[in-house]
């Protein structure tokens, strides 16, 4: 049963149209690799399932219910769009961590102010905290950053920060996590621990959204690949099938590139 | 000789204490109506954004001494009535407005660089997170800006400690003021020199204090 459905989401910015009639859907459990070339509406159409930007046409449905749709009248309390919300995550390509915090600060900040709204708060605070904290540095440690937990950004890598990232986006337990090319800002001898890390929540079964220009990460990680030319989806289909043997001649072209590079 | 010392000190003090005045004052009327400034020259609302745009350019493009002058006069001249009342009070706070506004303007085009200054992701972090708007900005966004406006506004508040002398020219007595009348009074000029040492003071505490500020916030970029 598909876990994320994706019908028509159409997008405009002024008069041109980024995203045009964009459907998919994903199980539970896979990972979706989106392909494409620079300007082709990528990170469009993340931004779009992380409420970060509103498409004008279309519904994004999670675990079967409607979580959002163009033609309903957008007017939401904050609460329902936070609620909605917490079922994507985000990973952005330039990591976005909180530089006033340290790694593990940065994991705990948005669990310990959810926690807020808990109603035994008030008479289980110490205990909270002390969970989300466990919870925080288990994280961390996941992502091999156990000695690195009170390190502020600036103190760490790009590979070590866009892991914290990774952290923190899994901290609130989303449904979905989406990844907006995760290594194109780190040096080449830093993306191995990055998509290592990724590849790692894959065999956990963690649903992902992944915008890639790694084709072979793409191929070997991902079990669905989206080419996406100009706002459409050209092809879609099985990752393996779409990268060794493309059916559309546009997905040639763009994968030649490559393939010869 | 030495009791002429000791009258000059104390006579340039009671004077420093309404260079203080204005300082103060300046600071506490300016910074949050520098902060609404800032935010309306932000706003999407056009007419809005213009207006506070136009008002900031005059404030910045013109002398504060005239805005002293402007600000003193200009509504006895119009209403035919002097609203700041007669006495050193009313000299008083016709300064503190004018420096209000003046510094108001210089502030808000601060403010704005340090609102501008946090990268849109830092707000969009937050947003995914499920983070509140109120809780964005008290737990994210508002220190990163404070760090960035930290330098640039001690270079203004360092000004304003210098600009109080302006204010002698509607008669405000501050520190200058008080320097300058012992020419006349007593014939001697070294009191006028010698309040650069009050300013020298003023200042040096206020840089320690500053410096203190950077640092406390240099634990993160
Ligand atoms: N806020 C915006 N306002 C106007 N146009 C935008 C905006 N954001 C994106 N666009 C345009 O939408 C198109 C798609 O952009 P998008 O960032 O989604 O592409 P992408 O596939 O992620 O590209 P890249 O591989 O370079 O990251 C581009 O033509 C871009 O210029
Ligand atoms: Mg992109």
């Amino acid at each position: 049963m598909a876990i994320l459905e994706v019908k028509n989401i159409e997008k405009h910015f002024g008069s041109t149209k980024v995203l045009k009639d964009v459907s998919f859907s994903l199980d539970e459990g896979n990972t979706l690799a989106i392909i494409g070339s620079s300007g082709s509406g990528k990170t469009t159409l993340l931004r779009c399932l992380n409420f970060l930007e509103t498409p004008d046409h279309g519904t994004i449905s999670v675990h079967g219910s409607t979580i959002f749709d163009a033609a309903l009248p957008a007017s939401e309390n904050e609460k329902d769009l936070r609620r909605k919300r917490l079922h994507f995550g985000m990973v952005f390509q330039s990591f976005n961590l909180f530089p006033q915090y340290t790694a593990l600060e940065n994991v705990m900040l948005a669990e310990q102010l959810l926690a807020k709204e808990r109603p035994d708060f008030k008479q289980n605070k110490k205990q909270i905290y002390a969970e989300i904290e466990e919870h925080g540095k288990a994280l961390l440690t996941q992502m091999g950053l156990a000695d690195r937990m009170d390190h502020y950004p600036h103190q760490l890598s790009g590979g070590q920060q866009q892991r914290v990232a990774i952290a923190r986006a899994l901290a609130l337990q989303p449904d979905i996590l989406c990844f907006d090319e995760p290594t194109s800002a780190l040096d080449p001898e830093l993306t191995g621990e990055v998509l290592k890390v990724i590849r790692g929540l894959a065999e956990n079964k963690t649903t992902m959204v992944i915008v890639t220009h790694e084709m072979t990460f793409a191929r070997d990680v991902a079990d669905q690949i989206i080419f996406m030319d100009g706002g459409v989806v050209v092809e879609q289909g099985d990752a393996k099938q779409v990268i060794d043997n493309p059916q559309e001649e546009r997905t040639r072209q763009f994968l030649s590139r490559y393939t010869q590079g | 000789m030495p009791e002429m010392f000791w009258s000059v000190n104390q006579s340039l003090l009671v004077a420093l204490v309404d260079t203080f005045k204005i300082f103060a004052c300046t600071l506490i009327f300016a910074i949050p109506l520098g902060l609404v400034l800032s935010f309306g020259s932000m706003s999407k609302i056009r007419p809005l954004k213009y207006t506070i745009d136009l008002i900031v350019w005059v404030f910045r493009g013109t002398p504060l001494m005239l805005q002293l002058f402007v600000v003193f006069y200009i509504p006895g001249i119009l209403l035919h009535n002097n609203i700041w009342g007669s006495g050193t009070d009313g000299r008083m706070l016709a300064t503190i407005v004018a420096f209000s506004l003046n510094y108001a303007c210089y502030f808000s085009v601060i403010f704005r660089g340090g609102i501008e200054g946090v990268p849109a992701g830092q707000r969009e972090a937050g947003e995914v997170l499920g983070m509140t708007k109120s809780q964005i900005f008290f737990k994210i966004t508002l220190l990163q800006m404070v760090k960035r406006v930290v330098p640039p506004m001690s270079n203004e508040i360092i000004t304003l400690v210098k600009d109080t002398s302006l204010a002698r020219v509607i008669g405000v007595v501050e520190l200058t003021h008080a320097g300058y009348a012992y020419i006349k009074a007593a014939g001697i000029i070294w009191p006028l020199f010698y309040t650069a040492v009050f300013y020298l003071l003023f200042v040096g505490i206020l840089t320690l204090l500053f410096n203190y500020i950077e640092r406390r916030l240099s634990y993160f970029r």
